[in-house]
């Protein structure tokens, strides 16, 4: 039931992108679109674990790391929200619906959903950090009675950045998991919660020996999750959370990844707080 | 140890011509523009017959030796990675037109290399980059193609240069495995012969094809006091004891400040490097865009690209990116592949324009640790 497969072992079509078309496009917010692509040879799209990557390459532009957002348990589309910071992301924020794009992977080490099952889950989402933490919310719903309390805080810097805005609203009516969302800073007609979403942590009612945390978001806020679920009751060996470097190869070949012994593509990009707060703490490594 | 026999320096263009006659394409050292660098050899005369080399820290100077030695030198900028792990690859091609997007990869090389005098160095840090790019949980397909098919003529060296330290790696000076025959160049008043041993059934077929003679007491001395030369002249010491968890324990170190005042970030040292593996992949694409292709290229801890993510790179300082590569090269590469990252050949500290010298800085930061580290313990193999 819990989606555990490793990364494959990959061979030469590591490097060798897959090619895809592009299915639909959501405007999500001003610098961000969802696309749903489906492979062209009309086989399956990749099983995933949530938390895992695909390498997206556009033609004659270049290639970066993407989380995969859509929904585990489906296999008729891969799924990726982009957000436009440079000449790729805007590349493939661009595409239209019958482009094709080159899709590596999927790639890394993702949530530890097995290890989750039957405690409570807390999720922390800044930004676009909640794309690689969506197809955990899909499987949580999928198999609701499997996990105990599910609280998701999820904070954007407006309400104009919110993703998945109608899906969020849905899943904030049916009630089935505590679904809280916050914005740094109110606009007009913004009935919801203010202020970063590591605020409400200690609202939460939490019982720390049957909780598991992940995050992901800025590197500062992740850091300071930690600090306040640890003040929560947590141990960082209870929190999970998904770091972000330089990625090019995707298979642990190329180097660019390395966080001290870490190649985050493969060891990566989710891991255990405990494990890299000590390096977080360490400037430029 | 296996028996040691002798060929004559005619018997050794035999076992050149005899490797090209089974399909080996030879590489070996030769020289080109100033330097020793391994390229491929069309026969014994490409080598680089009559020279050696006058290494130190950032000084590099070929002069003339008063002998006729083939192997009579250490190691120069290039090494074997050229071969297996090439500064430039091409991984795929992609084409667009009317029928849409099609992607194909390159064939993998299928050549069949012999390495014409490997040093011991040489032969750990294929052994590295094997570990790297065949024993992990992802298979390096080209890689693979590239070493398949490979036979190994080691040399023993017969002496070491000012920058050598592989005595202190324990990867040195003498070859004792990954080699399909090792040999040591003797010239004196007995003639100029290889004495050498057989390392693998491969080797011995060869050698069954030579002539050649069971080596005598007097080879065997002789050969064993160009060992003994080799490793009397070690230039460098490292005093490995310790030093994963001591760069670990000092990454705050005042010393990486101090370093970084004189590197220029030119990444040379990762070049010359024979373990260092890091690439970039690059797009190149033709002007009506119909056409791409992607390529994998040498790339460098010490470019400010190298560790680029959107809003910036996490290391913006030359110290964050020394620390990166000393702490890799001698600490961190044994979390990732179970052993030292570094052979002892001394090239980083040769190629440095600054002269910077990997076994100064050990010694710095063990002298004034930051924080009490593991006491100095001798280095493994030195006399
Ligand atoms: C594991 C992982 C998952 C990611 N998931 C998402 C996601 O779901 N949605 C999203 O919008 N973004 C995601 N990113 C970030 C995304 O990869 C970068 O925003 C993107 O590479 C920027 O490329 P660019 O050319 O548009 O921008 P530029 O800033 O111009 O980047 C230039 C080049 O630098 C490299 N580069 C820049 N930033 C990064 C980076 N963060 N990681 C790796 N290489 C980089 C790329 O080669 C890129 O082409 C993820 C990054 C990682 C490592
Ligand atoms: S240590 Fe020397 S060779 Fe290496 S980057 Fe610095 S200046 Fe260049």
């Amino acid at each position: 039931m819990t989606p555990t497969a490793e990364p494959p072992a990959t061979g030469p079509s590591a490097f060798l992108p897959r090619s895809f078309r592009v299915a639909a496009v959501h405007r999500e917010t001003a610098e961000t679109r969802t696309l749903e692509l489906q492979p062209v040879d009309g086989r399956p799209a990749p099983a995933f674990v949530p938390g895992q990557f695909t390498m997206v390459y556009v033609f004659g532009v270049g290639e970066v790391p993407m989380s995969i957002t859509g929904d585990p348990a489906r296999d008729d589309r891969l799924v990726h929200t982009v957000r436009v910071v440079g000449a790729v992301s805007r590349a493939i924020a661009g595409l239209r619906r019958g482009a094709e794009i080159g899709i590596r992977g999927p790639f890394g080490r993702g949530w530890p959903l097995t290890e989750a099952l039957g405690r409570d889950l807390i999720i922390v989402a800044g930004g676009v950090g909640l794309a690689p933490l969506r197809p955990v919310i899909y499987h949580v719903r999928a198999h609701r009675a499997a996990f105990g309390r599910v609280s998701v805080l999820y904070g954007a810097r407006t309400p104009d950045e919110l993703l998945y805005r109608r899906e969020l609203a849905r899943w904030r009516r049916d009630g089935a998991i505590d679904l809280q969302v916050t914005v740094d800073r109110a606009s007009a007609g913004w009935t919801g919660l203010v202020g970063v979403p590591t605020l409400r942590l200690r609202q939460l009612t939490i019982d720390p020996a049957r909780t598991l945390a992940l995050t992901c978001g800025p590197e500062v806020m992740m850091r300071y999750a930690v600090r306040e679920l640890e003040h929560c009751g947590l141990d960082a060996a209870q929190v999970h959370l998904s770091m972000e470097r330089n990625m090019q190869c995707a298979v642990g070949l190329c180097g660019h990844c390395q966080f001290g012994p870490d190649f985050l593509c493969r060891s990566g990009p989710v891991l255990r707080a405990d494990r890299v707060l000590p390096r977080l703490a360490i400037r430029e490594l | 140890m296996p028996a040691q026999f002798v060929l004559s320096r005619a018997a050794f263009v035999e076992l050149l011509a005899a490797l090209r006659a089974q399909g080996y394409r030879l590489m070996g050292p030769t020289v080109r523009d100033g330097a020793i660098v391994y390229d491929e050899l069309s026969g014994v005369d490409d080598l680089p017959i009559g020279w050696t080399d006058e290494q130190d820290g950032g000084t590099y100077r070929l002069t003339r030796r008063d002998d006729a030695a083939l192997f009579g030198y250490t190691v120069g900028p290039h090494s074997w990675k050229q071969v297996f792990h090439p500064p430039a690859v091409k991984l795929w091609r992609a084409v667009r037109d009317e029928r849409g997007l099609r992607l194909e990869a390159e064939p993998l090389p299928a050549a069949k290399t012999a390495l014409i005098g490997a040093r011991a160095c040489d032969l750990h840090a294929i052994a590295i980059q094997d570990t790297t790019f065949l024993h992990g949980p992802v298979v390096d397909r080209r890689y693979e193609a590239a070493r398949r098919d490979t036979f190994v003529v080691a040399i023993q060296c017969g002496q070491a240069a000012r920058t050598c330290f592989c005595a202190s790696m324990g990867t040195g000076p003498r070859a004792s495995a990954g080699f399909d025959l090792a040999l040591t160049e003797v010239l004196d008043e007995r003639g100029h012969r290889f004495v050498g041993e057989a390392g693998t059934p491969a080797g011995e077929a060869v050698l069954a094809r030579l002539p050649h003679r069971p080596a005598a007491p007097e080879d065997l001395e002789a050969a064993a006091q160009r060992h003994d030369a080799a490793l009397a002249q070690m230039g460098r010491r490292l005093d490995a004891g310790g030093v994963r968890e001591l760069l670990q324990e000092n990454l705050d170190h005042p010393r990486w400040d101090e370093v970084a005042s004189r590197c220029l970030a030119c990444g040379n040292c990762t070049m010359v490097c024979p373990t260092c593996f890091c690439t970039a992949t690059s797009d190149r694409g033709d002007l009506a865009g119909r056409e791409a292709e992607r390529w994998q290229t040498w790339d460098s801890c010490f470019t400010m690209d190298f560790s680029y993510v959107h809003g910036g790179s996490v290391r913006r300082s030359t110290k964050s990116r020394y620390r990166q590569w000393l702490t890799h090269k001698l600490s961190t590469w044994f979390d990732q592949f179970g052993r030292s990252g570094c052979v002892g050949c001394g090239r980083c500290i040769t190629w440095c324009p600054v002269g910077i010298d990997l076994t100064e800085e050990v010694r710095a930061i063990r002298e004034t640790p930051s924080r009490p580290g593991p006491a100095a313990e001798p280095s493994h193999g030195h006399p």
